[in-house]
């Protein structure tokens, strides 16, 4: 993979493209997913804008990371798993016949809800992804600019051949992020990134997301309100329908997050959002 | 302890905080922890009185000479067992050259490529069965397939029977070191956009490495004390290895069957070469058991 996508760079608008305004760099339109014979999420249309935060917010089982797992083709991994729908990014629907999901994944990168750095060095972690691409330029400054993109470089600048597990749980977050972002993917998908963190180790997580958006678009899931009312510009909320006998997860409404929280179209996210069910 | 006006009394408690050694709580607490005491001394007998028998009967003779020379003859004087140590790194070179590259292989198409397919189950239990294979068995096996074959005794096919034996050890401890990179360092992989090949070689075999050498420093070390797959498959030599243009393919020496060999002869000399050479096989064993268990514990 030799070339880079540049954070907001236009998208090549050719054959395929729906009929979205410019701004939309991902538009997903999930029919139903499968895990083996499960209907896990069905129904919903999320779109994700260029250079803002996406929040995914809902009840526990209805399906928001499922659907954040979906845009780069990470539940591929999942055995069992089937997509009906389409993801379209930069034109092309990644889950065509002949999208190669390891490429998808280049573009779009991905921050779990456990800090995973790799057993290495903090410089390899976030030089990894520049290795991987075969980068041709100076590898030390992209790492430093990845750094202090995750305000990470001041903490970290003097041992940077330290493991990247001896870090502490939010800055081992924060590597992750600066991992994901060393690449320069366009879009960047949180999993719930502050779940395994303390409240402040939380809070520096967010006002980065706040700074990180000027260079990339975020799309994240999280169990928290406040979270999604922090840092979310437009917030999707999901529920479970369990009228089936199962529990299937599905889009209730979408919007900006000051109109979703204050005033919401559906019944449903007047109760969420205002502490009735969790 | 006050009382709060207008409550019912609150129940005088007594409580004996007093430590009684004849109570018999104590008594059974007291009585375990001394037995658990002596089990883990008497586990310990047989390592060290072996170490001091080896140490006082086997140093005495250790020297340069004994590692550097030939072995002697009957009646001869001196001389040592520098060509069953040269045997005994080649013959280990050779079998880790086979062993180790299959084994770990194996343990990646076990632990993450096929983990629950017939051909890995069938695989596993092939493995965990030749763990248990007595060690004579794979002679047998290198005898056939290498020593008829080529009409000789040799260096291979010593490595080839010491492989044999070193094959389950390493795909068994290679396949746990895998499975043990936890799902989550996976998942980082595969979400910066590594191919499945990518994820196996930059991810899971440089954070399984510490356990994957753990278990071939095991293997290794067992092999290089066994002498009955040498036995009919290597034989024995008081000559170089390497003397005569490098030939492979002859019978090769070895410390294990050298100290077979020499303690069951009549000549001092020969018993006492035998109790050296066993010494330098323990602390090859010992060397590298201490070494991997320091690769074992190193985390980057």
């Amino acid at each position: 993979m030799s070339v880079m996508v540049k954070p907001n760079a236009r998208p090549a608008e050719s054959g395929g493209t729906p009929a979205t305004n410019g701004s939309v760099v991902i538009d997903c339109k999930l029919d139903q997913v499968f895990y083996g014979s499960f209907l896990a999420v069905r129904d919903s249309h999320v779109e994700i804008e260029r250079g803002k935060v996406t929040g995914f917010i809902g009840p526990s089982g209805c399906g928001k990371s499922t659907v954040l797992r979906s845009l780069n083709r990470m539940n591929d991994l999942i055995h069992g798993f089937r997509f009906e729908g389409h993801v379209h990014f930069h034109g092309r629907n990644v889950y065509e016949r002949t999208i190669d999901p390891v490429a998808v994944r280049r573009y779009i990168g991905m921050v779990f809800q456990q800090p995973n750095p790799f057993s290495m060095s903090i410089f390899d972690n976030v030089a990894f992804g520049l290795r991987l691409n075969r980068f041709k330029g100076n590898v030390a400054e992209r790492v430093e600019k990845a750094l202090r993109q995750a305000a990470l470089w001041d903490e970290v600048k003097d041992k940077l051949k330290n493991s990247g597990l001896s870090l502490s749980g939010g800055q081992q977050q924060r590597l992750c992020i600066a991992r994901a972002v060393a690449t320069e993917p366009s879009v960047l998908l949180m999993d719930e990134p502050c779940s395994a963190l303390d409240p402040i180790a939380t809070r520096r997580i967010e006002e980065l997301m706040v700074q990180l958006k000027q260079s990339y678009t975020i799309a994240i899931v999280t169990h928290n309100m406040q979270q999604a009312q922090r840092v979310a510009d437009i917030t999707a909320f999901f529920s479970v329908d369990i009228s089936k006998g199962s529990r299937t997860g599905y889009l209730v409404e979408s919007g900006p997050t000051k109109a979703l929280f204050e005033s919401p179209r559906e019944q449903l996210t007047k109760e969420y959002v205002s502490g009735q069910f969790s | 302890m006050s009382v709060a006006p207008g409550s019912a009394a609150a129940p005088v408690v007594t409580v004996r905080l007093q430590r009684s050694v004849f109570e018999r709580r104590a008594l059974r607490n007291g009585l375990l922890t001394a037995g658990a005491w002596a089990a883990a001394i008497v586990a310990g007998i047989p390592l060290v009185s072996v170490l001091y028998m080896l140490i006082v009967r086997g140093g005495a003779r250790l020297s340069w000479e004994a590692l550097s020379t030939l072995p002697p003859a009957g009646f001869e004087m001196g001389g040592g067992f520098g060509n069953a140590l040269v045997g005994t790194v080649v013959m280990v070179g050779l079998a880790s050259l086979l062993s180790i590259p299959v084994g770990v292989m194996a343990a990646v198409y076990l632990a993450e490529l096929g983990p629950g397919s017939r051909l890995s189950r069938t695989a596993r239990f092939a493995t965990k069965t030749l763990t248990g294979m007595p060690s004579i068995l794979a002679g047998v096996f290198a005898y056939a397939a290498v020593v008829l074959v080529t009409g000789t005794y040799s260096a291979p096919a010593g490595g080839l029977a010491l492989a044999v034996l070193m094959l389950p050890t390493v795909v068994l401890t290679a396949e746990e070191a895998i499975k043990a990179v936890p799902k989550i360092t996976r998942d980082a992989a595969y979400g910066i956009g590594c191919t499945r090949t990518q994820v196996i070689w930059k991810v899971l075999l440089p954070t399984a490495l510490p356990g994957i050498l753990t278990g071939v420093m095991l293997a290794v070390a067992r092999a290089a004390g066994e002498t009955a797959p040498l036995l009919f498959t290597a034989l024995f030599s008081s000559y170089w290895l390497f003397d005569g243009g490098a030939k492979l393919m002859q019978p090769t020496a070895s410390l294990a069957v050298l100290i077979y060999n020499f303690s069951g002869m009549p000549f001092d000399n020969q018993i006492e070469l035998a109790w050296a050479a066993s010494l330098v096989l323990v602390l090859i064993v010992l060397i590298i058991n201490v070494v991997s268990r320091l690769v074992g514990q190193r985390r980057v």
